[in-house]
């Protein structure tokens, strides 16, 4: 009797605190995700009112299995977050192995490389673009100065050179993210272990092989997640940087959703579209959540 | 001063660990009651559940004639000493011993005045503006004990406040703390998982295992009557020695025979007893004397380790069946590794346990 | 005897050589990457300062010649006050909302047991992964039909889908970290739960909740994809919007962009370079432990 009675006190302060942010968060997260896929099942084309809003079952999510445009964004999606975290993970390491060094400007390098992280992507994405801009801008200079290329290069007009700006950016931008993660994974490495290991005579390389990679797979895999997540979402880069172009060919399916909903004002499909989008993430977080055993935050130990 | 009291007190944790299986004891006005056992007895949970820090699910604590089970640690007005210190780190020194005060609204003057009182009694004064973080590890104790002694409660509870202070000072603060008791005359309830600290500081300890009680006796009655060959072992340093074997009545006159693995020795027993016991025997009851040594209670051995302690030998040796004891002898004469001696079990030193249960059946 | 020693020895100096070599690299790649981190900074404040027409004409590394056009161009011709302005009251008064809210959730999720604690726990976590774009649709319709596209709260609302659970979730991991002990020695000293919480616990975890709303802040003046959706023109468009959408008459006007991306960044980059370290223990708090 007693026990319930203290119990349901500390459970009902605990609901009280807590309602306040679940509710906004229900609000307008949860509930506009239902109504979101509500639309999905209609016809709503903002641009013509007098088609009314008629329920049309799966037809949204038929034409996008027929619609090479969003398998193409599907593809650029996943080569973007694929190449990009492949690279972010390993100078990530690099910078995490570094800056969990001894230096003299540690503080600095730490300052300096959060800097991008911290900007604005639009900002970071504009940076780039006037970095490749046109034949005389400063990459090309560079490049031809450095005979690495003949003559200049106009980087937006081939989806090939168009790549290498945004994964240049997107690797700029978030490796310090990344580094960051790996950095809070290596400082709960107990240090002994690499004295004990030294003692036993490993030499570097291969404490990092059975120390240090061991031991870094949680905060790893953790890394992974969040990036594979941020690379799905990826808009604001590639809308700035390329606007999807040259014609949609860098066009990743958040773009291609917001063109949908937005330009073309085609609520129901591009509903269906964000649906689609939504159902692929979940689907990654639960892979890697069940797949890979990742336990994420969780109660204290 | 009042007394606290647990009356069959249960404590499940919603993971099914049981803390405290109906618990009962009793810190009587002005006593200090040590709280003893190993890691995992439920020692600090039960100090937590004096403190009103969790709840019991079952049974009803008292503190005074107060039933306190149902109420919160603000409306208990006892006095806790965290092993950490827990200090708060935003406050100075000053604030830390007037913060109990100061949350129950008296007057600033009062304050004022019982803090200083505390300080120079606890030979804080000089420290009184600083921070918690510019203190050391010993100033940091005092502290804490000077923010439990300022709000004159009803009762003391100390969570091992000694365990994080180096040895030498962990002598010094249990001397201090000892004659603290008896200038405050205050109810105190001490946990620690430090038998020495337990026998030297206590009026009465209560010695827990897995949330059930043991024993509560005096330091004396706890060491020369343990009630169970838990306490027997855990009580003491060295540990004492125990030896199976088996108990046989020789006629009617209260003698037996204890015959185990690697010697045999006649003890008094009472009627009733016979079959599977264990032996215990302290590490001071068993001489050791040269190999020549015959006769009841003898046995050979070979010597193992020695520490020697300055005052007198730790001595490690394995008996002939394999079984290992501990004995401690005079510093003289000096016994080295691997020689060969006898040892003599001294029957007034001798416990006997039941096998089964464990409890303690005769001397 | 003397053979192992001279042994020890030339694997001593080996061992030095080895690691002197490691640190020459190791120096060399950091530098690498702190040029490759720099040098769009540089090159966009060096560009800001560059007459228009001598910008892609010939780039040199080094400015050959300042003026401040750009600046003035932006704030004189182009009112880049007014975006500022909006984006400061949206992050702002989103910063504001959240920590309030947000502080006593993560008190309640870092120091209370309840039924479905674990469970709101691993709501929230979901809610900060799910992609914007999915909600982007109804978010509008909602908005236009509460005639609160192109306004303040049009953009605060939907800020709040990102910002609460990041502040939640970041302010428990931080709260989690402050010994309990403390509160708990404050109970027994006589202090109620509100007393503890507002005497013991809010006065220590103000660093927590400095370096949240530092968080919650850059990612609110960072956002673009509800800016961009939910206002119309320059009256609300707020700082990225603004920039991402500078057009010239005739072509794209990059000095005064670069000049915009230097004055959006520098407020950001001062944050970052002052609280550094809380940023940093923030970020892997919340994101690493929960």
């Amino acid at each position: 009797m007693r026990k319930i009675s203290r119990l349901g006190y500390e459970a009902r302060l605990g609901w009280a605190l807590v309602g306040p942010a679940l509710s906004v968060i229900a609000l307008i997260a949860i509930f506009p995700l239902g109504w979101t896929v509500w639309e999905s099942l209609h016809l709503h084309e903002l641009r013509m009112p007098w088609l009314g809003q008629p329920f049309i079952g799966l037809a949204n999510y038929v034409e996008i299995a027929k619609d090479p445009r969003f398998w193409a964004a599907l593809a650029h999606t996943a080569f973007f977050t694929v190449v990009s975290i492949s690279l972010e993970l390993v100078i990530g390491l690099f910078l995490a192995l570094a800056m969990n060094r001894v230096f003299r400007g540690r503080g600095f390098v730490r300052a300096a490389v959060l800097v991008p992280w911290a900007i604005p992507t639009v900002v970071a994405a504009l940076l780039w673009r006037f970095i490749f801009e046109s034949q005389g801008g400063i990459a090309n200079a560079l490049l031809v100065d450095a005979h690495i290329l003949k003559q200049p290069l106009v980087w937006f007009i081939q989806t090939s050179t168009a790549w290498v700006p945004v994964i240049l950016a997107d690797v700029w931008k978030t490796t310090p993210f990344v580094a960051l993660l790996l950095l809070a994974g290596l400082q709960n490495i107990d240090l002994s272990l690499y004295e004990a290991a030294a003692v036993d005579g490993a030499n570097a390389w291969w404490q990092l092989r059975h120390i240090t990679l061991p031991l870094l797979k949680p905060a790893i895999l953790v890394t992974l997640i969040f990036r594979t997540l941020d690379g799905f979402r990826v808009f604001d880069l590639i809308y700035v940087l390329t606007g999807g172009g040259p014609g949609t060919s860098t066009e990743p399916v958040a773009l291609y959703t917001f063109n949908a909903l937005l330009q073309n004002l085609r609520f129901g499909y591009g509903s269906a579209l964000s649906v689609v989008i939504f159902a692929i993430t979940f689907g990654l977080a639960l892979i890697y959540v069940r797949g890979l055993g990742v336990r994420l935050g969780g109660e204290e130990a | 001063m009042s007394r606290v009291a647990l009356e069959h007190v249960d404590k499940t944790y919603p993971n099914g660990f049981v803390a405290a299986r109906d618990l009962s004891l009793e810190a009587a006005d002005g006593e200090l009651l040590v709280l003893v056992g190993p890691s995992g007895s439920g020692k600090s949970t039960v100090l937590r559940l004096m403190a009103g820090l969790e709840r019991v699910s079952d049974g009803v604590i008292r503190i005074g004639e107060r039933d306190v089970t149902d109420l919160p640690p603000q409306q208990r007005d006892i006095a806790m000493v965290f092993q950490n210190y827990a200090l708060y780190p935003h406050m100075t020194v000053r604030e830390n011993l007037g913060f109990g005060l100061s949350i129950r609204k008296q007057p600033r003057a009062i304050i004022e005045d019982r803090v200083r009182t505390v300080a120079a009694s606890l030979g804080l004064e000089a420290l009184l503006d600083r921070k918690p973080a510019q203190l050391s590890g010993g100033q940091r104790q005092r502290v804490a004990l000077g923010r439990a002694i300022v709000r004159e409660p009803l009762a003391f509870l100390f969570d091992e406040p000694l365990s994080n202070l180096d040895a030498q000072l962990r002598v010094e603060t249990r001397v201090e703390l000892s004659r603290l008791h008896r200038k405050l005359g205050a109810t105190m309830v001490y946990v620690t998982h430090d038998q020495s600290e337990a026998l030297t500081l206590g009026d009465r300890i209560a010695v827990l295992k897995e949330g059930v009680l043991q024993q509560i006796a005096s330091p004396m009655k706890l060491y020369e009557e343990p009630a169970n060959k838990f306490v027997a072992g855990f009580i003491g340093s060295p540990g004492m020695n125990f030896f199976e074997g088996v108990l046989t009545r020789i006629g009617t006159g209260g003698v037996c025979t204890f015959q185990g693995a690697d010697f045999t020795i006649r003890v008094p027993c009472e009627s009733g007893t016979n079959g599977r016991v264990i032996l215990g025997i302290r590490p001071q009851h068993l001489e050791i004397t040269d190999d020549s040594a015959r006769g009841d209670g003898v046995v050979r051995a070979e010597v193992g380790v020695v520490e020697p302690m300055g005052n007198e030998q730790i001595v490690y040796v394995t008996l002939p069946n394999g079984e290992r004891a501990v004995a401690i002898a005079p510093v003289q004469p000096r016994i080295t590794a691997g020689e060969k001696v006898s040892i003599r079990v001294r029957p007034e030193g001798i416990h006997i346990f039941d096998a089964g249960s464990g409890r303690r059946m005769a001397r | 005897m003397t053979s192992v020693r001279a042994a020890e020895a030339r694997a001593k100096r080996k061992k030095a050589a080895g690691i002197q070599w490691g640190s020459w690299l190791f120096a060399a790649a950091l530098i690498v990457l702190l040029l490759f981190t720099l040098f769009p900074f540089y090159w966009a404040i060096v560009a800001s300062l560059t007459p228009e027409a001598a910008l892609f004409r010939d780039p040199s590394l080094w400015p050959q010649q300042i003026i401040a056009d750009h600046y003035r161009a932006l704030f004189v011709d182009r009112d880049f006050i007014t975006p500022i302005r909006n984006s400061l009251v949206v992050a702002g008064t989103t910063t504001i909302f959240c920590l309030c809210v947000g502080t006593l959730a993560a008190y309640a999720l870092a120091r209370l047991e309840f039924k479905g604690k674990a469970a709101i726990m691993g709501f929230i976590l979901a809610v900060t992964m799910f992609p914007q774009i999915s909600i982007v649709s109804p978010l509008y319709l909602l908005l236009r039909s509460l005639h609160l596209i192109d306004t303040y709260p049009g953009l605060i609302m939907p800020y709040m889908t990102f910002a609460m659970p990041l502040t939640v979730w970041v302010l428990t991991g931080s709260i989690r970290q402050i010994p309990r002990d403390l509160e708990e020695a404050a109970h027994v000293d006589g202090a109620t739960r509100r007393q503890s919480f507002t005497k013991i616990l809010l006065p220590l975890a103000v660093p927590s909740l400095v370096t949240t709303g530092i968080l919650t802040f850059i990612y609110c003046w960072n956002e673009f994809l509800f800016a961009l959706s939910f206002t119309l023109g320059p009256e609300r468009q707020t700082v990225p919007v603004a920039i991402a959408l500078f057009r010239g008459q005739y072509q794209v006007p990059w000095g005064e962009i670069l000049a915009a991306a230097v004055v959006a960044t520098a407020p950001v980059a001062a944050m970052v370079l002052v609280f550094q370290r809380r940023i940093v223990q923030g970020l892997t708090a919340g994101a690493v432990k929960g």
